[in-house]
């Protein structure tokens, strides 16, 4: 029994951080969630071709070099941290995972070489406006047309989907619930961009006419294929909201160290010193459901349905409380355009709601443990 | 990171499976894990029971060879520990002695208190309860002003201690007593060890809001130790409390974890039963106590792994007390909701509790006791997080 990062995990969290601490400080973030592509395609290059963290695990026959999902976590948390903005989590946590587990042979030659290598940006367009993480919610059709497919209808709250070159989509053919793969500048094809309150992660509005695609995988079953997915992915972002929690806890300590009132620093009343415990026992808490989840992941095993959704649910609450309760520790200097403090705040949020908020995968749980 | 066990452990396991399986029978096996620290159900049998295990080897487990204990690693008591509980073994009377003292007195004892006591606690011939806290020394602990002084060979000791859990069961005292009221508090302490069976101590039941009394206080009117039963040397026992208070049961916590999960699966069940299962809020509920009950697991597992690299708990292990008393309280909360109206009507006519009903009300004091909630927060805040002291007032 060990649950400890081996160290040659632990070098990678170092060099991870010091490669996000020199290219993606809050000067950076800012420039970038200010334009509509949200990313720097050089940063992206380097990702790939120096570090080779899209193709982290994906497996060395397909192009990358075949780390488990114990490695992505730690990456992802990393990224979380410095709040990254490039298309990371689309490309590799929805996408990649899309054509890994979609059993589709071909696609994943064919595919996942230009992930690894970070030429690809990829993405997976599954929720309609309707918001649902669920089967029903899809309700865009594909229908046969000569070799492949065509698709219609619309695909709403799509991350990177105005840059990706590569969409998963999700869509209903007579057998049900099918996935395809549509290129980014496809006929029929239109992609708007949405002004987003969390600026840091972009999102797109997709509307398909009679765009041509391509199945991946069987026809009529991509259900379970998402459903493994999105727990996945699930486990994914959990890494990443805990990486924000930590950043916000260690912001609330240093500041409540050093700003001093009634000739005392704020962090030595109980009130503020209590609000950090409260925060370090839930970030700590967050560490160990989202690295359990991690080996769950890496394992595939019968756990991860059940681990996905508890650490979905628990590491979510965890960094709304802990990017909330840092604002209100530094006072009015948090509630500024300028203090960081409101860039972890929104992205907490919107990573609380992505994938189907707390209150769905405690849900989701209570009927994967049989209540 | 790997959740498995090595070959090796799982012979341990074996062992310890196949020697529960053939002891753990007749009346032990009735009685069910029930009890606690602050709970006597089924007293006799679990002191019975507590003997055998003590001369089958398995009290002190973890304490070295030449104090008679096994050696065993850390990963040994975890999978003991692991054991016993799915066993639904009986809860342990000596934790007082083998938890506490025992390793108190390994790390500060002389080689002569080491062979007098340690004997005792391994054979269960001899039972231990703790007198640190006082009617003006509880979070404040150094505050304590039970009075020592020395006459001759023996100190004479006067005072009272107060929340003494199992001081009735009890043959020996070990004490945090004031030697020198003239040194400023925290250095005019000194750790005592006390028989009982004397005419200078009375105990009396302290009867708590379960309507059952577990806890004590005890009132020293000129009672008298030995000179050499301080531990440590006298106007160090400050330090000594602090270690004592240091051996924390992390290797108990599987035990524990297992403990809290079969009560929360006992709630889901009752739900299912009740036909509540269906209904969205009991079932967000639901889910939100199993989720903590996992959680609580993945902690203790992360603890662990660093106390093996490095031989001593990480402070985020600070966090485990806060959070189990918590989740515990809420859980208690969540089973008289689910109880409804049957929440109040009692198992019997004097005031027997009915399981849900006992966990409810005891998971209050669970909050307080070995470091309040608050205390526990300013632990983490300083020691973990390295915020500033709060200026003392006196």
């Amino acid at each position: 029994m060990n649950f400890a990062f081996s160290e040659e995990q632990e070098e990678l969290r170092r060099t991870v951080r010091a490669f996000l601490e020199d290219k993606s400080p809050s000067a950076e973030v800012r420039r970038l969630m200010e334009t509509t592509e949200g990313y720097d395609p050089s940063v992206w290059e380097q990702m790939g071709s120096q570090l080779g963290l899209q193709g982290l695990a994906i497996p060395e026959e397909y192009g990358g070099s075949g780390y488990t999902y114990v490695e992505l976590v730690v990456v992802l948390e990393e990224m979380g941290r410095a709040l990254l903005a490039a298309p990371y989590f689309s490309t590799v946590a929805l996408a990649a995972n899309a054509i890994l587990h979609s059993g589709d042979d071909a696609a994943k030659k064919e595919l996942l070489p230009g992930i690894a290598s970070g030429e690809t940006i990829a993405t997976l367009a599954m929720t309609e406006d309707s918001g649902r993480w669920d089967a029903e919610g899809i309700t865009a059709t594909a229908t046969r047309a000569g070799d492949g497919y065509t698709i219609d209808g619309h695909k709403m709250f799509v991350l990177d989907g105005h840059t990706a070159n590569l969409i998963v989509v999700a869509a209903k053919t007579g057998d049900g619930v099918s996935l395809f793969t549509v290129a980014g500048d496809a006929d029929g094809l239109t992609r708007t961009p949405l002004a987003t309150m969390d600026q840091t992660r972009k999102q797109a509005r997709l509307e398909f006419s009679d765009t041509p695609a391509k199945l991946l995988g069987t026809e009529g079953e991509g259900w379970p294929v998402l459903s493994r997915v999105l727990d996945l992915a699930a486990v994914a972002l959990a890494a990443e909201q805990v990486g924000g929690a930590q950043k916000c806890l260690e912001m609330s300590v240093d500041y409540a160290k050093v700003r001093v009132q009634f000739g005392r620093p704020i962090g030595s009343f109980q009130a503020i010193k209590h609000k950090c415990a409260d925060m370090l026992l839930e970030v700590e808490s967050a560490k160990s459901a989202a690295y359990y989840a991690g080996w769950a992941a890496a394992e595939l095993n019968d756990e991860l349905p059940t681990v996905a959704s508890l650490a979905k649910a628990y590491c979510s609450d965890a960094y709304f409380h802990a990017a909330a309760e840092n604002i209100q520790i530094h006072g009015g200097i948090g509630f500024t355009w300028e203090h960081d403090a409101h860039l972890y705040f929104k992205r907490a949020k919107s990573s609380q709601l992505l994938l189907g908020d707390p209150t769905y995968h405690r849900e989701l749980l209570a009927q994967r443990i049989g209540i | 990171m790997d959740f498995r066990w090595s070959a090796e452990d799982e012979v341990f396991r074996d062992e310890v499976r196949s020697w529960l399986n053939e002891h753990l029978v007749g009346e032990y096996a009735a009685l069910g894990s029930g009890g606690g620290p602050a709970d006597e159900t089924g007293w006799d049998v679990r002191l019975q029971w507590e003997k055998q295990l003590g001369q089958a080897g398995w009290i002190g487990l973890g304490w070295p060879k030449e104090y008679g204990g096994r050696g065993a690693t850390i990963t040994q008591q975890l999978i003991f520990n692991e054991e016993y509980a799915k066993a639904n073994a009986p809860a342990r009377v000596s934790f007082f002695g083998e938890g506490l003292l025992g390793p108190t007195l390994i790390a500060f004892g002389t080689e002569e208190q080491k062979q007098r006591f340690l004997p005792g606690i391994l054979k269960c011939t001899e039972l231990w309860c703790q007198g640190f806290s006082e009617p003006d020394a509880g979070s404040d602990l150094a505050n304590v002003k039970t009075r020592a002084i020395l006459d001759g060979d023996e100190w004479v000791v006067n005072g009272q201690k107060v929340w003494t859990t199992l001081a009735h069961h009890s043959d020996w005292i070990f004490n945090v007593v004031r030697t020198d009221p003239e040194a400023p508090k925290h250095k005019g302490l000194s750790f005592l060890l006390m028989p009982m069976d004397q005419p200078g101590i009375e105990v009396k039941p302290l009867k708590q809001l379960t309507g059952s009394a577990e806890f004590n206080e005890v009132f020293f009117t000129d009672a008298r130790t030995s000179a050499d039963l301080v531990i440590g040397n006298v106007n160090e026992g400050w330090k000594v409390a602090m270690g004592t208070l240091g051996f924390e049961r992390g290797t108990a916590f599987l035990a524990q974890q297992l403990h809290f999960q079969h009560e929360c699966e006992q709630v889901i069940d009752y739900a299912k039963k009740h036909g509540m299962s269906g209904d969205l809020i009991v079932r967000q509920k639901l889910a939100d106590a199993w989720i903590g009950v996992q959680i609580m697991k993945y902690n203790g597992f992360r603890s662990i792994t660093k106390m093996l690299a490095t031989g001593s708990p990480p402070p985020e292990a600070s966090i485990s007390k806060l959070y189990w008393s918590h989740w515990h309280r809420h859980l208690g909360e969540l089973e008289m909701d689910l109880m409804g109206p049957w929440s109040e009507v009692l198992a019997g006519p004097n005031y027997e509790l009915e399981e849900f009903q006992s966990s409810f009300l005891l998971s209050r004091a669970e909050t307080i006791y070995t470091g309040s909630t608050e205390i526990q927060k300013n632990i983490i805040g300083e020691r973990v997080l390295g915020l500033p002291r709060e200026p003392a007032a006196s």
